[in-house]
């Protein structure tokens, strides 16, 4: 079991709704998110390229949050998802400065939070809360152990890229062109 | 009481100081919103109630997911909506916060004045704010007659509303959603087509080959079940032509940008028609089977060359036919957008109307891939005793001078509201629900004098908006996640139905729109009118008449109803296919604008252009806010509080801009922006034009017993465009107000800043 998920970029029209989904599901504070959106422009006018960039914790393969914490707070849990214990984190931030991605954030209760991969809905059979809520239909989320799986699919046949890749985290957040 | 300007505080707000506060006043409230809790909640754990969303007219439908406590928790879209399809956009999602808002209005207020001429608002119990309506509607009344009380309405509230006033004697009502927005395109194809498009579009935007948007802004707006089909359009590898002065989102996801000079779209529309009629890329069966005029069109658009439109667009002539052989290789499965919010430059009938003409060309209507016919299930009317006939109505406001003025005007119901106007159809008290005309209709200055020569105003608000503090009385609206309202009946490609029922009970002392107009009917006599105790009633009744029932509606939120009709025009085989026109045909060439005057086929006329030193002043739309409606609602302001103002790099240049500065916009009337607005450098707009989000830079304030109330967080943020639109360009078929010839400079400096005397 290997969780994943892929975003099209063709598709996404950065509305965020994958940020306020994440928010209202996850009960994270308002003023913090666990998603957030970039747009990325090229060229000049008029020859431009623009797309937006839905980004969350990439669920590395290679941790360097879970590498730097003292206290075991964070792991790597079924289908490599990278969590949290909250109880056990001290909000030392060690892994906030670790992370290429700044995917983690203080939560104002007093321990670090990030994405989960909504693994409390994943855990029922259903998609994380920003795929299921995305009304482009952009992200895509599975198990890349599965090769029948639609993410595997899509990744087998269409061309993709990862945020970071020199950081040799092995991001499992791909971005279909 | 003397003539002193009775709304005079509003001024102390005119021109507040900018800069607020630099932290959200939100992350100190973020408990109010979600008990913290060790784990999210499984929707198993949850009670759901159905609703369909209010933070825009698309009207999703939507379960609303409240916990053990009965606190709302999330508001998912409901899987058998075609509007949703079970995915809110970001607004629908973040509805709950329209809830939760602590900025809300709690309880009905009512204007008072201390002995200096002060004045503010007090607290008051419903019955007396209720009591004291009835009473000075019947005052005016006595002075003026019923009609001189005019509604301003939008949203599902709106409705109850028409309807008290009509039982009563008053049909004076006008939308801006209608004058504003959407009027001339209806008009458009009205004329084309003998009906409208209505809401839902009926693009089958699902099916098609080739999707044309001039000045559409699919992902800008959320047009949520639109914004699907693109998706999946784009999954198919569909052509999508954008016709935009900025690279917009859908600019991105197309395969052919063509950026626009703004004002001259109808020229491109005309030289479009030129190709495919030129090159014989039309329908040809379908033109010969359908239209009428094709001969007249053929011969009135030889002159729109694509060279020639190339010189008035700024567009590349070679780009224009390129585009225009695309639709043609597409047709009849192509979709030449009629967009939404059409107000624009005052020939805005004529230029839908030539994106109706073109559609009609190509074969497009009717078809697969086209347009398809929708259908809706039509709820019979609870029944009521017959409407009393007022003497004079919206109608005669503006018919006369405008014949396809089929819905209420604002913009007329304000000219009539003002001091100078002198003739027998005045209004002299106004009911304004759910829409804050401050932002919505232009020229705001003169509508503040029709406000100020109001007697009596009554506005009914989940907010503080502008336009409260206007009011003499108001009423604190619930919610809709707080209130029930009519059945969602609207047009489809399946006919169906949407129950919205309160989750939750209204919170403070608010009340839903419903139980308000019929307590104000109840004071004025109409109690034969509310034969009813509670608004289910009605629902129930409703319901029962086309084999559904309330308590199933609750279960499902959705139903299904089969169609009627053939969805499209090939599978009317029987008989030929009648079209609601002079000549039972699509008139390309329009027999009611010859006899009427208007231009029987489009005309191309170039539109003033800005005083040197001035950029065209463009606004448009952000995919996670509802104009004004949603910029204090706590997750959409978190998601998008600081608007920027695009400007290109060449302008930047010019002005010495820099990315980040803070800057105030003039129009050439000397109307300064009242707060200011942040730069951003980009590419993706052309150098005669800036560009900015409509429904920032609210300034309404008010003071209830001496407390300032207002939206705290949207407070100050950003420039409202609409204060800026000093200039509009009435369309004349419509009356609709054209809003986008309105010309900008930027301020580098604060034009509000007080001399500081040391």
């Amino acid at each position: 079991m290997r969780y994943a998920m892929a975003i099209d970029v063709n598709k996404c029209v950065g509305c965020g709704d994958c940020v306020v989904a994440c928010q209202t599901e996850n009960n994270v504070p308002i003023g913090y998110s666990r998603d957030w959106i970039i747009e990325i422009t090229k060229g000049k006018y008029p020859d431009l390229m623009m797309h937006f960039e839905s980004q969350r914790c990439n669920h590395c393969e290679d941790t360097p949050c879970v590498r730097t914490c003292p206290t075991g707070a964070s792991f790597i849990d079924e289908g490599g998802i990278v969590k949290v214990e909250h109880d056990e984190c001290i909000g030392c931030g060690a892994c906030i400065e670790a992370c290429p991605y700044d995917a983690r954030y203080f939560h104002p209760d007093g321990y670090v939070d990030k994405c989960t991969f909504c693994d409390h809905r994943v855990k029922e059979g259903l998609d994380p809360a920003c795929v299921s809520v995305c009304p482009t239909y952009c992200m895509y989320f599975g198990d890349l152990d599965d090769p029948d799986s639609e993410i595997s699919k899509l990744l087998n046949s269409r061309e993709w890229y990862t945020l970071i890749p020199e950081a040799g985290t092995k991001p499992q957040i791909f971005y279909l062109k | 009481m003397g003539k002193l300007n009775r709304r005079d505080f509003i001024k102390i707000s005119g021109t507040a100081t900018v800069g607020l506060a630099a932290t959200s006043p939100l992350t100190e409230i973020w408990q109010h919103i979600f008990p913290p809790e060790e784990r999210p909640l499984l929707d198993s754990e949850m009670t759901k109630t159905s609703t369909y969303c209010e933070v825009c007219f698309w009207n999703c439908a939507a379960w609303t997911y409240t916990d053990k406590e009965g606190k709302v928790r999330k508001i998912i879209g409901n899987q058998l909506d075609p509007h949703s399809n079970g995915r809110l956009c970001p607004r629908g999602t973040g509805g709950l916060g329209m809830y939760f808002d602590e900025d809300r209005l709690k309880k009905p207020l009512i204007r008072v004045s201390d002995k200096n001429g002060k004045q503010e608002f007090r607290e008051a119990e419903w019955d007396e704010a209720l009591d004291l309506i009835a009473e000075n509607m019947k005052k005016i009344e006595r002075k003026y007659g019923k009609e001189s009380i005019a509604l301003f309405y939008h949203g599902k509230t709106g409705p109850h509303f028409k309807h008290m006033l009509q039982y009563w004697g008053s049909n004076t009502n006008a939308k801006p959603a209608s004058s504003q927005c959407l009027i001339t395109r209806e008009a458009g194809f009205i004329a084309t087509y003998g009906t409208g498009l209505a809401s839902p579009e009926p693009t089958d935007i699902k099916n098609t080959d080739c999707l044309v948007l001039i000045g559409s802004h699919f992902g800008e707006n959320m047009h949520n079940g639109h914004v699907q089909e693109i998706s999946h359009m784009i999954d198919r590898g569909g052509t999508i032509i954008t016709v935009d002065p900025r690279f917009s989102t859908m600019a991105a996801h197309s395969s052919k940008w063509l950026p626009i000079k703004p004002s001259t779209d109808l020229a491109l529309l005309l030289a479009w028609m030129n190709v495919i009629i030129n090159e014989e890329l039309y329908d040809k069966d379908y033109v010969e089977q359908y239209t009428f005029g094709f001969d007249q069109l053929k011969q009135h658009v030889q002159k729109y060359t694509p060279e020639w439109a190339g010189s008035v667009t700024t567009l590349n002539p070679a780009d224009i036919i390129e585009t225009a052989r695309m639709m043609g290789a597409a047709s009849p499965r192509v979709i030449i957008h009629p967009g939404r919010h059409t107000a624009w430059y005052g020939d805005d009938t004529q230029r839908t109307r030539a994106i109706a003409i073109l559609n009609a060309i190509l074969g497009a209507w009717g078809r697969k891939g086209g347009f398809y016919f929708p259908e809706k299930v039509k709820l019979p009317k609870h029944p009521h005793p017959p409407l009393p006939k007022p003497a004079w109505s919206f109608k005669d406001l503006s018919q006369e001078r405008h014949k396809l003025a089929f819905a209420g005007i604002t913009n007329h119901i304000i000219e009539h509201a003002l001091p100078e106007y002198t003739g027998p159809y005045k209004v002299k008290g106004m009911f304004i629900v759910a829409t804050n005309i401050l932002q919505s209709v232009p020229q705001v200055e003169k509508v503040k004098r029709a406000l100020q020569n109001q007697e009596f105003i009554v506005v009914v608000e989940t907010m503080p908006s502008e336009v409260t503090g206007y009011a003499d009385i108001i009423l604190p609206e619930a919610t809709y996640l707080e209130r029930v309202d009519d059945i969602r009946t609207s047009q489809n490609r399946i006919p169906n139905i949407a129950l919205r029922y309160p989750a939750v009970e209204p919170r403070w002392d608010t009340k839903p729109g419903w139980w308000i107009a019929k307590e104000i009917g109840l004071r004025l006599g109409l109690k034969d009118y509310y034969e009813y105790e509670h608004y289910d009633e009605v629902l129930d009744w409703q319901l029962r008449q086309v084999g559904s029932s309330l308590e199933e509606m609750k279960e499902i939120g959705v139903k299904y109803f089969p169609r009627k009709t053939p969805m499209y025009i090939d599978e009317y085989t029987d008989e030929p296919y009648w079209f609601n026109t002079n000549t039972g045909k699509i008139e390309l060439y329009s027999t009611d604008f010859a006899e009427w005057g208007y231009d029987p086929l489009p005309v191309y006329r170039p539109k003033p252009e800005g005083p040197a030193g001035y950029l065209r002043l463009i606004y448009g739309r952000l995919p996670m806010h509802t104009f004004g409606r949603t910029i204090n609602t706590p997750h959409l302001y978190e998601l998008r509080h600081e608007p920027v103002l695009w400007v290109h790099p060449k302008v930047a240049k010019l002005y010495d801009l820099t990315n980040g500065q803070e800057v105030w916009l003039k129009n050439p009337k000397g109307k300064v922006s009242n707060f200011s607005i942040k730069v951003r450098i980009t590419e993706r707009i052309r150098h005669d034009s800036v560009y900015l989000p409509h429904g920032f830079g609210h300034k309404g304030k008010i003071f209830v017993d001496g407390k300032e109330i207002k939206m705290s967080r949207a407070y100050g943020r950003g420039i409202a465009d609409s204060e800026l639109i000093s200039d509009v360009l009435i369309d004349p078929e419509t009356g609709g107000t054209g809003m986008r010839n309105n010309f900008v400079t930027i301020l580098t400096e604060n034009p509000h800043k007080k001399e500081v005397v040391s």
